[in-house]
């Protein structure tokens, strides 16, 4: 709990420095194809270049100033992080429940009778799946489900979150924005669901060896029942940690797959700013990104002292 | 009438350097209500003889021969038998009760879970048996909420103990069961194992057997009803317990029985011996009689065959050449 705030602080101060230290105008940016005052240009400047100290006691008194604007699109950052935390909640949130559900399922098939032929088959595709990048496997869904080749017809949308003029609030609507989601929570699930699997794997033939095992299988206990009640339960305590604390890495995912399929979250805002660079809103959603992982780490420790009784006591 | 009786039985295990005999060509009897000791270095076979009566050796065990438990060879029964004959006919004391116990279940209902198995007491009654167990192996009844790390190592092994009795079995085989522990402890532990055995098994209904696995001698002379000795994979001497003890026949029993002296002994005192060299490793057994690199008494035969295990006196038998010489 208190590594969690120390941890908290040390980005707060950290973000500050890393974003000052970023090559760019953002004044020439703000100016750009505007017809400005080149006099408003210096004073702009010189509003900007303030002291460091003097920058950052002004950041460090509200982090979360709301009133701090994009410089690329003029508006408040956290205003827009406020709007774009939602579609990403929702492409994440059911992509890392997908992927884990799966992959402790595939895990605990391959990991109980390891070297068999389901173990051979999962351990290979997921290995592939693992090592494939987000945005790469993003294209290939896209050019082969939503533009369509070899006869296949495009089925789902390229990009975007909703048809234009779709009424989100329907039924009908939600249905619409389920049709978008499919490709580009797809893609995070075939990443992920292989870590998953090989974490749970590895774990579940970690289990495999420890003589309370033979003890269940001495009682009398059919196999599933070994697997069910004993194995299964002590392999997940590692990997559900581990699930928490991959949601670090989940983060990098979004930006690239929410990229490729102009999927309206954080992650495609990441991109936006980058591009910018925004700094403001850089700043603003790195702190964002941070504090959510953060958050997940947490998580995960809290859910380990609850699970595992040996941490509770 | 005989509760256990191996046949002949061989187990190799198979690795990639080639097949490793672990038990080659046991036959050995325990009737209903006896205690029998199984003693011999590590490595010596007792593990793998004693895993292999209710088929619990891993997967790259190839076994031969056959084990009658009550009349019925455990080895070719049909796993659904198997089963519903594991633990409520005969149950394991495990050696080291920290990664015998499941880590994260409490220790009451890893108790219930054989007696809830194999319907040995309505379901309803259950709770009350746990109580009464782990009332018997002297813990508060209260104790069946605490998992095994909130338990000593003396006080997991008693759970081991309560859990063995459960179902009532005909036979329990104890694989070392104190070694893990403290030498007080493992008195009081053994103790207990042993009353409980004598106890419960003089009961109306049937009479309890044991195998206790142990390296000590000492023990299993005074615990005993017989003792049968191990070396690389073979019995090579069996006969009361107290006969063997004090008068060993085999030459390695008798080292194996100098090892543990008895105190106040003074020809003990005075001739401590030891073993020279170190157990053969079963993939690579010497010719002829296996123990006649380490014999101080060996002759250029036992080179060359291997001698049987024979009767050397009444209710003894013993596999050496010089037995009676």
């Amino acid at each position: 709990m208190l590594r969690a705030f120390v941890t908290l602080a040390f980005v707060i101060i950290f973000n500050f420095f890393l974003f000052r230290m970023l090559p760019g105008d953002p004044i020439g940016l703000y100016a750009r194809g505007r017809n400005q005052d080149p006099e408003q240009l210096v004073e702009l400047r010189r509003a900007l270049n303030k002291p460091l100290l003097e920058q950052f006691l002004t950041y460090l008194r509200n982090p979360f100033d709301s009133t701090i604007d994009s410089t690329r699109f003029s508006r408040p950052v956290w205003e827009m992080i406020g709007e774009r935390v939602w579609p990403t909640l929702l492409l994440l949130g059911t992509a890392i429940l997908l992927a884990s559900l799966i992959g402790i399922w595939v895990g605990i098939r391959a990991g109980w009778k390891p070297g068999g032929r389901f173990d051979r088959m999962s351990t290979g595709t997921t290995l592939i799946l693992y090592s494939m990048p987000e945005f790469w496997l993003g294209m290939m869904l896209l050019i082969v489900f939503s533009v369509g080749v070899f006869g296949i017809p495009g089925m789902f949308p390229v990009g975007g979150i909703a048809s234009p003029g779709a009424d989100t609030s329907s039924p009908m609507g939600w249905l619409n924005v389920l049709w978008h989601l499919v490709l580009p929570c797809t893609t995070l699930v075939l990443i992920y669901l292989a870590d998953y699997a090989l974490v749970m794997r590895a774990s579940l033939i970690d289990e495999r060896k420890q003589e309370y095992l033979t003890l269940a299988r001495a009682k009398g206990l059919r196999d599933t029942s070994v697997r069910k009640r004993h194995a299964v339960p002590n392999a997940l305590l590692p990997t559900v940690t581990l699930i928490f604390l991959s949601l670090g890495f989940v983060v990098t995912g979004a930006i690239t797959v929410e990229t490729v399929f102009s999927w309206p979250g954080l992650g495609l805002l990441t991109y936006e700013a980058l591009r910018g660079p925004d700094i403001p809103l850089l700043q603003a959603i790195f702190l964002m990104f941070s504090i959510a992982v953060i958050a997940a780490n947490l998580l995960a420790e809290l859910l380990y002292v609850i699970f595992d009784p040996r941490v509770r006591s | 009438m005989t509760l256990l009786q191996f046949r002949d039985l061989w187990v190799d295990y198979s690795s990639s350097a080639g097949n490793v005999p672990a038990v080659r060509g046991v036959t050995l009897d325990v009737a209903a209500g006896e205690t029998l000791g199984i003693a011999g270095e590590s490595g010596c076979g007792k593990t793998t003889l004693a895993s292999a009566v209710l088929r619990l050796l891993p997967e790259n065990a190839q076994v031969r021969g056959e084990v009658l438990l009550d009349g019925v060879d455990t080895l070719t029964m049909k796993w659904g038998r198997l089963r519903a004959v594991r633990w409520s006919q005969a149950a394991i004391v495990f050696q080291g009760a920290l990664h015998a116990l499941n880590p994260v279940q409490r220790i009451g209902d890893q108790i219930a879970e054989p007696i809830r198995l194999h319907q040995t007491v309505p379901d309803k009654q259950i709770g009350a048996r746990v109580g009464e167990l782990l009332t018997q192996v002297g813990l508060p009844a209260s104790r069946a909420k605490s998992y095994p790390h909130q338990l000593s190592g003396g006080q997991r092994q008693r759970v081991m103990i309560a859990m063995a009795l459960a179902c009532k079995p005909a036979l329990i085989i104890a694989d070392e069961p104190t070694t893990a522990l403290d030498v007080m402890v493992q008195a009081q532990v053994l103790d207990l194992l042993t009353g409980l055995v004598r106890d419960l098994g003089t009961g109306p209904d049937r009479g309890m057997g044991m195998i206790l696995i142990s390296h000590d001698l000492g023990v299993l002379g005074t615990t005993c009803d017989r003792i049968a000795v191990m070396y690389a994979g073979q019995i090579i001497e069996s006969g009361p317990a107290l006969e063997i003890f004090d008068n060993p026949k085999h030459p390695y029993t008798r080292a194996l029985a100098a090892a543990f002296p008895r105190i106040g002994d003074p020809a003990a005192r005075y001739a401590p011996t030891g073993l020279p060299g170190d157990p053969p490793y079963p993939g690579d057994l010497p010719t002829g009689c296996a123990f006649h690199p380490r014999c101080p008494i060996a002759a250029p035969a036992c080179k060359l065959g291997a001698p049987a295990l024979i009767e050397v006196a009444p209710h003894r038998t013993a596999a050496c050449y010089k037995v009676d010489q």
